[in-house]
């Protein structure tokens, strides 16, 4: 059964125009949201999307962007706590 | 333009290059390795696995060996050394203060200056004939292939997202099939994450499940332990069936299934356990909740879009349940 989380969510946008099409958001994704079609990347499911900024990072004409970040509840806590963006604050010895 | 400033910008200084400065290295997976790993996935000695940064060399590798980078949290080096049995290679492990691959990357510590950094200061380029570094590919959050190249000369290769699949991505020519660059959280991949869970809830709640007993409330020692219980090992392993995608709402499910289970064993008139479900609920839903950051596909978006909901009403559903008992006690 696969696990599929909140709908239309996601930050991701691609612009195509910018696109090149050399498939690196096809190669970094882990979740297999590209495709590339006629030379130029596409989404094909943008709610599969975690948000881990892999494509984004790797794309050499910044076509993609998005808000990064790690999906996790304790940073997001943390990050209010301290007033500051989610930190999951992993080597402080507490999580992941 | 305004690019290429930015790459210079960024580029870290130059720094001398130590002569010859590299570690042997080994594919043997021992005893004591398997050992660190099983404890570390209990919560014990977790932070103290960091391993020296720096070039390792396996199995006497040549100019023309592959080099891989990886972090340097023993667990992430032993699954990249044990993987390549066999294979003359050289490894770069990145300062990622002791942190998987993943989560540095999520962090930014396994990334571009710190694999431009250490490129540099191994003297890499010396070492080998070719210009091809090969990264896990869930090193990516972190690492700008392109400006990696145009810092160092290193091209990324990005490999498998587990190392187990790197000895068939060495055997189709450094190429990994689109099977592989899928993330899982398959049962096996959630489960190994509940004794983790069940160490860092159990440490608040153990605790508190003793005191009830003590306090003579015997129905709430048992609905501690049987709420922690699902919340940290059922939830993970039932997390595709639980109703929902929220994680909040599995949770709320996950416990529910808990109260049942430790039902048989209360002794509680319909009142007082219908204000016991107001609390556990919420619970375990609250618990459940930051297993988002373990689970290798939830969202930033998605994770502070469910908090606005679920954070006050399992707040609200915990008041009205104390009320309930308050109101039990007060009437009688």
């Amino acid at each position: 059964m696969a696990l599929r989380y909140l709908k239309g969510v996601s930050t991701l946008k691609l612009d195509v125009d910018k696109c090149i099409g050399c498939g690196m958001c096809v190669e970094v994704c882990p979740h297999a949201v590209f495709k590339l079609e006629a030379r130029k990347a596409a989404i094909l499911d943008s709610d599969l999307c975690m948000e881990c900024g892999a494509c984004s990072g790797n794309c050499p004409v910044q076509a993609i962007t998005l808000k990064k970040g790690v999906g996790c509840a304790a940073a997001v806590i943390t990050g209010f706590l301290r007033g500051t963006e989610p930190d999951c604050g992993c080597g402080d010895g507490s999580c992941c | 333009m305004e690019r290429s400033q930015k790459v210079t910008l960024l580029m870290p200084k130059e720094t001398p290059v130590p002569a010859g400065g590299f570690e042997p290295a080994s594919s043997e997976y021992a005893f004591a390795d398997r050992l660190a790993a099983w404890k570390a996935r209990w919560g014990i000695n977790r932070y103290r696995l960091g391993i020296k940064p720096g070039l390792y060399a396996l199995e006497g590798p040549s100019a023309g060996s592959p080099v891989f980078a990886t972090a340097n949290y023993k667990p992430s080096f032993d699954a990249l050394r044990r993987n390549l049995k066999g294979v003359s290679a050289w490894l770069l492990v990145l300062d990622t203060k002791g942190i998987n691959v993943w989560c540095a990357a999520g962090k930014g510590t396994f990334g571009t200056l710190e694999l431009t950094r250490s490129i540099r200061e191994t003297g890499l380029g010396k070492l080998v004939s070719h210009r091809r570094i090969i990264l896990p590919q869930l090193g990516a959050p972190g690492v700008s292939a392109h400006r990696v190249k145009a810092y160092t000369g290193f091209s990324v290769v990005y490999g498998p997202v587990r190392a187990g699949d790197i000895p068939e991505f060495l055997r189709l020519g450094n190429k990994a099939t689109p099977q592989m660059r899928l993330v899982r959280f398959g049962f096996e991949d959630r489960i190994i994450l509940a004794p983790m869970e069940l160490v860092y809830f159990g440490k608040y709640l153990l605790p508190a499940a003793l005191l009830f007993y003590f306090l003579g409330a015997r129905s709430d020692a048992l609905l501690t332990v049987f709420t922690l219980l699902a919340s940290t090992a059922l939830a993970p392993a039932l997390l595709p069936w639980l109703p929902g995608r929220s994680f909040a709402v599995k949770g709320a499910f996950a416990g529910l299934l808990g109260i049942t289970a430790a039902f048989p064993l209360l002794r509680l008139g319909p009142l007082p356990l219908a204000a016991r479900v107001m609390l556990y609920v919420p619970a375990a839903s609250f618990i459940v909740l930051q297993f988002t950051g373990c689970s290798t596909y939830t969202s930033l978006s998605g994770v502070m879009k469910e908090m606005r909901a679920a954070l006050p009403a399992q707040a609200v559903c915990a008041a009205a349940g104390l009320l309930m008992l308050l109101g039990g006690v007060l009437w009688r």
